[in-house]
């Protein structure tokens, strides 16, 4: 029953996702962070940057990459089961897809139409920077917590994904090595791996 | 295009180029390409297009690719058997490392590799940002637009679903006023 209840959260979390992500597979990973890390605490956060990393490394989009492993995990977590992990992972990508598969039907039939719109046009100039706002709150979350205690903020560094200043250091690094080295992420990726294993 | 491409060849082509994408939607283009235009099943010229569209379509931008292409080829059943081609190798291999890592978590090998990818994977998510907003953000209130989500996400723990939702609403009104204060002129 605990299985069923969750497979159905499951299929509704990631249908509502695939709904409201414009942007892509970064803006997707703000709102699935949200949902799986904030809303529901199935995963913690560490769980869901170790699924980053994997979902970065492996073929595919990120953002579908992200939503079969997460399907995985909490239902894997949950009950032990990995047939279920695999119902769970089969729930979550395709509930994610079953928005755009939608949408973009109708967008094939009114294609050259909707391309020209201003009203189209418009409408984007005002999400795309609130999208660019998104993917930095994904990126921040993952960095710290904030909590309020009514008007009072207390800010704390998430110690599982940054325990010392060597953290900053990598961090660092691989936004030079990303940004202005246009290194491929697999290998930025890569080269992270071989300094945990040197540095710790 | 005069014969009709069967269903399980598109599936089959698509599943290559999903086999082959490493790095998300863009990394997607250049092998889409190269795919699509040696069967002569969509133009060079028509690709930008798809690629426009996609993008600003909600989900993920690889598989509205793939629903676009598989409808010109054979309709909605082309669709279908294109993102479920464009999926499955990523969908078999994150379930094999997903049932693989469960095992490995604990192990002090692992976890010390995982300690140096943390930080980086962070970076990662914030160069995807900065290219987007050297796009995106062309105009103060743009910057202003951008940073209201950031700190409403980021430290009031607001649902990015509400903010996506709220900017629609707004952005399509101002928009739609804009337009029709121009229309009566």
């Amino acid at each position: 029953m605990t299985a069923l209840y969750l497979i159905l959260q499951l299929a509704w979390t990631f249908f509502v996702i695939g709904a409201f992500t414009i942007g892509g597979g970064y803006a997707m990973l703000s709102l699935i962070q949200n949902q799986v890390v904030v809303e529901h605490a199935w995963i913690s956060e560490s769980a869901f940057t170790d699924i980053v990393a994997v979902s970065q490394m492996t073929p595919g989009p990120i953002g579908i990459n992200s939503a079969t492993y997460v399907g995985y995990d909490v239902l894997f977590n949950a009950t032990g089961s990995h047939f279920l992990g695999i119902c769970g992972s089969l729930t979550a990508t395709l509930s994610l897809m079953i928005p755009s598969f939608i949408i973009m039907l109708l967008i094939v039939r009114f294609y050259m139409k909707f391309r020209t719109s201003k009203l189209y046009s418009g409408t984007m100039a005002w999400l795309k920077p609130c999208v660019v706002g998104l993917i930095g709150a994904a990126a921040l979350i993952l960095i710290f917590r904030t909590t309020w205690t009514g008007m009072t903020p207390s800010v704390i560094v998430l110690s599982d994904n940054f325990p010392d200043w060597k953290s900053w250091c990598l961090l660092g690094g691989a936004f030079v090595a990303g940004y202005w080295g246009k290194v491929n992420p697999v290998y930025v990726i890569l080269a992270g791996a071989v300094l945990g294993l040197l540095l710790y | 295009m005069e014969k009709k491409v069967s269903l399980w060849q598109i599936f089959a082509v698509f599943a290559k180029i999903g086999a082959f994408t490493i790095g998300g939607g863009y990394a997607m283009i250049p092998i889409i390409q190269a795919e699509m235009s040696k069967r002569g099943w969509i133009s060079d010229d028509e690709l930008p297009d798809i690629v426009a569209l996609s993008q600003s379509a909600p989900g993920v931008m690889a598989v509205n690719i793939s629903i676009f292409a598989g409808h010109k080829l054979r309709g909605v059943k082309g669709s279908i058997a294109a993102t479920l081609g464009s999926i499955t190798p990523s969908f078999l291999i994150i379930l094999a490392i997903a049932m693989f890592f469960t095992a490995f978590k604990d192990n002090p090998w692992v976890e010390r590799a995982f300690m140096g990818i943390r930080p980086v994977v962070i970076s990662l998510i914030l160069v995807p940002m900065v290219n987007m907003a050297r796009k995106a953000c062309r105009t103060w209130w743009a910057w202003v637009l951008a940073a209201v989500s950031l700190a409403l996400v980021a430290f009031l723990n607001v649902s990015p679903i509400y903010i996506i939702v709220c900017v629609l609403v707004i952005g399509f009104s101002a928009t739609w006023f804009k337009i029709s204060r121009l229309r009566s002129k």
